[in-house]
Parts: C-alpha cells; structure tokens; sequence
C-alpha cells in the first residue's frame, strides 16, 4: 500500500497553501542540503527518533497489493528501514573520504513535486506535526558515464522542534522491482 | 557466433594468470550459458520461500526464468518459465499461492506439478496431432533440497549434489545451521534483487574468500558499524576470530570458502554488545553449539562460493547470493538473507538491521565492493587492457592437501594464509566446463592437487 490516507482531505483554503508553500520549502532546503554536500546540515533537518524506510516492491497478483506488493516496515528485509544513527553512519562514512562508491562524489540532484499535506495537528493553522505526500525524481551521475534515475513516491511525518520542522518519519516508495542501479548510495 | 577458443588457454594456472578475456569477451559468456549454467548445480531459492501446496518462487537460472513451485501434493519442482506453445513467461509474479499456471498468450493452462491441464479448443484444434503428456512445462533434471535450500540442475548426468558439494558441506553447514548448532533450520526473511553492470564472476570470486581486498571496506571499518558499534566499537562486524586460525579452502569442484578454527579450549568472545540481550542470546546459542557439535564447533564460517554462482556469508551477516548473468558485463545480484526461523523476533529485527546497513545495493559494506566489480569490468574491456593478464600468484605453492590445523583435519587444499588460491581452482574448473570435459574431470579427478600420490 502506496498512501496511507484515512483522514479526510484538508480543505483548500489560504491557511492550507501557506502551510504547503511552508513545506515545500522545507523539502526545497533539504534537497539544496544533498546536492549541494552539506549532508551534516542535512543530518540536522532529521528527528532524533527519525524512522527511514524504503520497501522493496513486489510484483504480486492483482487484489493482493495491499497486502503484498511492498516489503513491511519493520518486518523483514527492505532497502532502507532504519534510524538515524544509521543514517548518521552513512553520512559519517561519506566524509571519510574512503567510500569507494561515493569517492570520488556523486552529483546528484534532487527534485521535489506534487507536494500535498495530508493532516495536520492540532490544526493547520497552528500545525506542529504534519503527514505529506510528494513525488521525487532524483537524479545521479558518477565518475564518466555512470548515471541512475530514482522516481518514486514519498510519504513524511514532519514535527517541529524548537519552532523548526524536522522529518520524524520517511517512507521512500521507489517505483522499481529489481533496483536498476548497482548501489543506493544517495539519500532520498 | 560459436566458441573457436580452448578456455584451458586462458587460465594459465601454473603461473598464477588469466586471461581478461573471461570477464569481458560476449563469445566466452556464450560458452559459459552454454556449457556451465546448463551443467553445473544452481541454487534456486529456500523452501522456507514456498512453505504451502501451490506456493511458488520465480527464480532464475543463468540467464533463464524458472518457477521454484511445490505441488498440491507438497512435492517441490523447479520449471523453466516458458509456455510449450510460444514461450510467454507463465509465471509473472514474485511468489504467490496458484492452483495453476495459466499462459497469459493463448491461455495454454499447467497444474503445480508441471502437466497440461487445459488447452483451448483442444478437442476441434489438436485431438490426434498433440499429446498433452508430452507438453508439460520443462523440468531440472535433478533438484536437491539441502538443509531447505533448493539446488537443481540441467543435466542429467550430473553427479548427485552432496557429491557435487564435497567437503565444501562442513563450510556451507555453518551458514544454513542454527546458531545454537541445530542442524539446519533457517528461513529467508527477504531477497535483494539488483542490476549491476560488472562480470559475475566478480561477485562470485569476491566470495571465494578474497581477504585481499579488505582495504575496499576501509570506510566502513573506520567509522564501525557492527553489532557492537554502539559501545565504540569499530569495523563492520564484531572480531570473534581473534585468536582462531583462519583457514582458506579450495574444493574438488571449484567451490572455495573461507573459514576459521577457534583454538582448543576457547571461550565465548563478547560480541553483540549493541544490546545485552541480543549478546547474552548469542553467548547461549555459543555454549549449546559447543555442546552439540564439539570438536566441530571451532569451526566458524566467513564467505564461501560454491561453484559457480552461489556465495554466501556466514554469520556477520549471514546470506546466501546468486550471481545471475546478463550478459558478459551485466550481472544481477540477489541477497537471500537468513535467520534461524526460531529465533526471537527481538534477535531476528536486531540481525535484519545489521544486514540491511552492511548488505546489498543499499548496505554500506557492499557497496564499496560493487564499485570495484564495475571499474574493474570496464577497465578491462579494452584492446590493450586484454593483452594483459590478471596476476593470481598470491601464496602461490603455499596451501597443502587436509592438514591439521588447531588439532582438526581440515580438508580440501587448504591455506593458512591470505590467498587466492581457491581462486585459480575455480577458474581450473571453470576451464573444463567451457571446454566440455566429462563430470570426472569437472569433480577434479585430473587435479594433482587432490591427488598426490598419483601425481608422483
């Protein structure tokens, strides 16, 4: 199952594209972060208890996608299912500067779409934890002719701490069945 | 475009060199689906994959689709996934549970078990021109279920597969064994499948017990991410071999492991500190394994590869790999990773954890290695670069026949030393497959190695 969209749709009102246009430049930011290298920034725009999730996609019968068509968080074996500490090891081993697979870097460039803000607590007025939905096409290209395109969907938790958002949850829904690229070594 | 070379030709195994050409030439890689995927045992999948009547796992072998299905009778087969009538993939998902197969092109039907069960318009179209018994799906020649992995073969004359696996078995026990040294037991918690444009015998020979190239996962083992990383900890796995003799085996058949023995009287090496459960979980799966298998339980597995595309690592992390060609420089890799299926779910979601950040496309050790498989293919690709020979001489002359180490005969061609011996075994087989020699000489009867006294 792609979205999780139970509540009811938040109305389309100036108060709603002030808090999408919020952000939207919060994904904006994190996006500058990655391409630009400054992934400790970056690190600092995560939840301490961030969760960050990517399922492998399965390709089952139709009727069973509900159920079967994405690897489960927290159950079993996905591409990304981890917290930050993890991620903070990934950034931590990019700036050793002996990462084979990101030595020399990448240039990736991060694209953020179809922004939408699913709920918002306790109102959107005075939100301070939001779900969102958004595309991402990232882009990266390595060393000479190395280059992967990575297209999907992502679903966020967002809280904010100390006035400023940070990504509490993110579900990485990467449209691919056997990964057309030979690493994940960029961030999403 | 048929094979006009003698592969023998390319592995120049008294000296310790082979041909570039191996890992790049289309015409060799159409000999290898010829002459060794079609001969040689493939690993398809675990049956912890297809527990039910009508379960099914599509799997591949060599560069072929097949469908890993048990029967309604709970029977396991492994079919080629092909419709008898014009060849569509009758099997398109995953894994799933069916009844039948059904050929999405002209809706050719076939039971679990293989056999034709419909065939449209069949009485006005077919009576008396088509026997439907002769048009099942195609099946191995042979299949093996070891310890719940699923293993088959082409051909008919291959010899059976624990005669195939020889004494590589002791190796590949440690791997498929509970940790506590029950035997067997496993189950596969999810399979990595990734597309990478490299050779796949890159893949496969880094797990023949390359040690060498430790210092590709420098990154890794600087910033530590074992199961003990937590508590400081560095490196990419917690050292329980610190005072064991690390062991570097060639086999008959060309399967090759790396492995260690605990010195006589060793005790429990405080790992898994990440959680003391977790660690006092493995310090009691220690003393149990020691208590069941003994002698034998100094034995600790690393890596292996049995021939010719499966690896596996054997506890920090523990999975087992198929190396799926493509092409002659594209390979697809699948991670089967394993847990023992009675352990805790406490341990299982610790170890899956550890798994994911160390394996696989997205793990920060393997990464690194792919890296290193897919410059090493391109860079060798060109004119010049196949004039020259790769060098495999390391420890050259250094291993011998069953010695004795810590007290324990270990078998095969064995080295106590960083080698790649298992390496040029490999590709002495390897040779004989493409150059089409009988099964005896593919189980290493031609291989002084293995006989001494004959060789003198």
């Amino acid at each position: 199952m792609d979205a999780v969209q139970t509540d009811p749709k938040l109305r389309r009102d100036p108060a709603y594209f002030a808090l999408r246009a919020e952000i939207e430049e919060f994904f904006y930011d994190e996006a500058e972060c990655l391409d630009t290298r400054r992934f400790e920034e970056w690190l600092g725009m995560l939840h301490e208890d961030l969760r960050y999730f990517m399922p492998m996609r399965h390709n089952v019968k139709f009727g069973q996608h509900d159920e079967r068509e994405n690897s489960r968080e927290d159950y079993g074996i996905s591409w990304f299912n981890e917290d930050k500490w993890t991620v903070s090891k990934r950034v931590e081993q990019i700036l050793t500067g002996v990462h084979y697979a990101e030595e020399p870097l990448s240039r990736t460039t991060h694209m953020i779409t179809n922004v939408q803000v699913q709920t918002a607590l306790p109102s959107v007025e005075a939100a301070d934890e939001i779900t969102t939905s958004c595309r991402f096409l990232t882009y990266l290209n390595r060393v000479e002719y190395e280059t992967y395109f990575f297209v999907g969907k992502r679903y966020d938790r967002l809280k904010k701490v100390g006035g400023e958002w940070k990504v509490l949850h993110r579900r990485i829904i990467l449209d691919q069945n056997v990964l057309q690229a030979k690493n994940l070594s960029t961030f999403f | 475009m048929s094979f006009t070379s003698r592969a023998a030709d390319y592995v120049d195994w008294k000296r310790g060199q082979i041909s570039r050409e191996i890992y790049v030439s289309e015409e060799v890689y159409r000999q290898e689906l010829e002459t060794l995927f079609t001969r040689a045992w493939l690993f398809v999948g675990h049956e912890s994959q297809i527990p039910n009547p009508g379960d099914f796992f599509t799997s591949r072998m060599g560069e072929e689709s097949v469908i890993l299905v048990r029967d309604k009778a709970g029977e396991i087969h492994v079919f080629l996934n092909s419709c008898r009538h014009r060849g569509m993939k009758v099997c398109r998902y995953e894994s799933g549970n069916t009844s039948l197969f059904t050929c999405p092109y002209h809706s050719w039907t076939y039971t679990t078990d293989g056999r034709i069960r419909g065939i449209p318009l069949y009485k006005a179209l077919y009576e008396g021109n088509l026997d439907r018994d002769d048009w099942s799906l195609i099946e191995v020649a042979k299949l093996h279920n070891y310890k719940g992995t699923i293993w088959a073969t082409w051909d008919p004359q291959a010899p059976d597969f624990l005669t195939y696996l020889g004494d590589a078995k002791l190796h590949l026990d440690q791997a498929l064994d509970c940790r506590d040294g029950r035997p067997g037991g496993s189950e596969v918690i999810g399979v990595h499948k990734w597309i990478f444009p490299a050779n796949w015998k890159f893949a496969a020979e880094n797990f023949l017990g390359d040690t060498y190239h430790n210092p590709s996962h420098r990154s890794v083992d600087m910033i530590g991410i074992g199961p003990s990383a937590l508590q400081g900890v560095k490196g990419r796995r917690d050292n329980e071999m610190e005072e064991a003799q690390h062991i570097w085996c060639s086999f008959p058949a060309g399967h090759g492991v790396h492995s260690a023995i605990q010195p006589e009287g060793y005790e429990f090496v405080d790992t898994f500190k990440n959680d003391p459960e977790i660690g006092q979980y493995f310090r009691h799966c220690h003393e149990e394994r020691k208590r069941r298998l003994g002698e034998n339980a100094r034995f600790l597995p690393f890596v292996g590869t049995l021939f010719p595309n499966t690896s596996y690592h054997g506890r920090q992390p523990r999975s087992l790999c198929s190396w799926h060609p493509h092409s002659a420089n594209e390979t697809e890799g699948w991670r089967f990773f394993l847990v023992d299926a009675d352990a805790p779910t406490k341990v299982k979601d610790f170890l899956r954890e550890y798994y994911m950040r160390y394996s696989g496309p997205a793990g920060m050790t393997e990464q690194d290695d792919l890296e290193n498989w897919l410059y090493a293919t391109r860079a060798s690709t060109g004119t010049i670069a196949r004039r020259h020979n790769f060098n495999y001489a390391q420890s050259m002359g250094a291993s011998s026949l069953n010695p004795v180490v810590n007290g324990i005969e270990v078998k095969g061609d064995v080295s106590l030393q960083v080698t790649e011996h298992m390496a040029v075994g490999f590709y002495r087989r390897w040779a004989q497959y493409l150059d089409r020699e009988p099964w005896d000489v593919l189980l290493g009867a031609g291989d002084e190695r293995f006989h001494a006294q004959a060789a003198e």
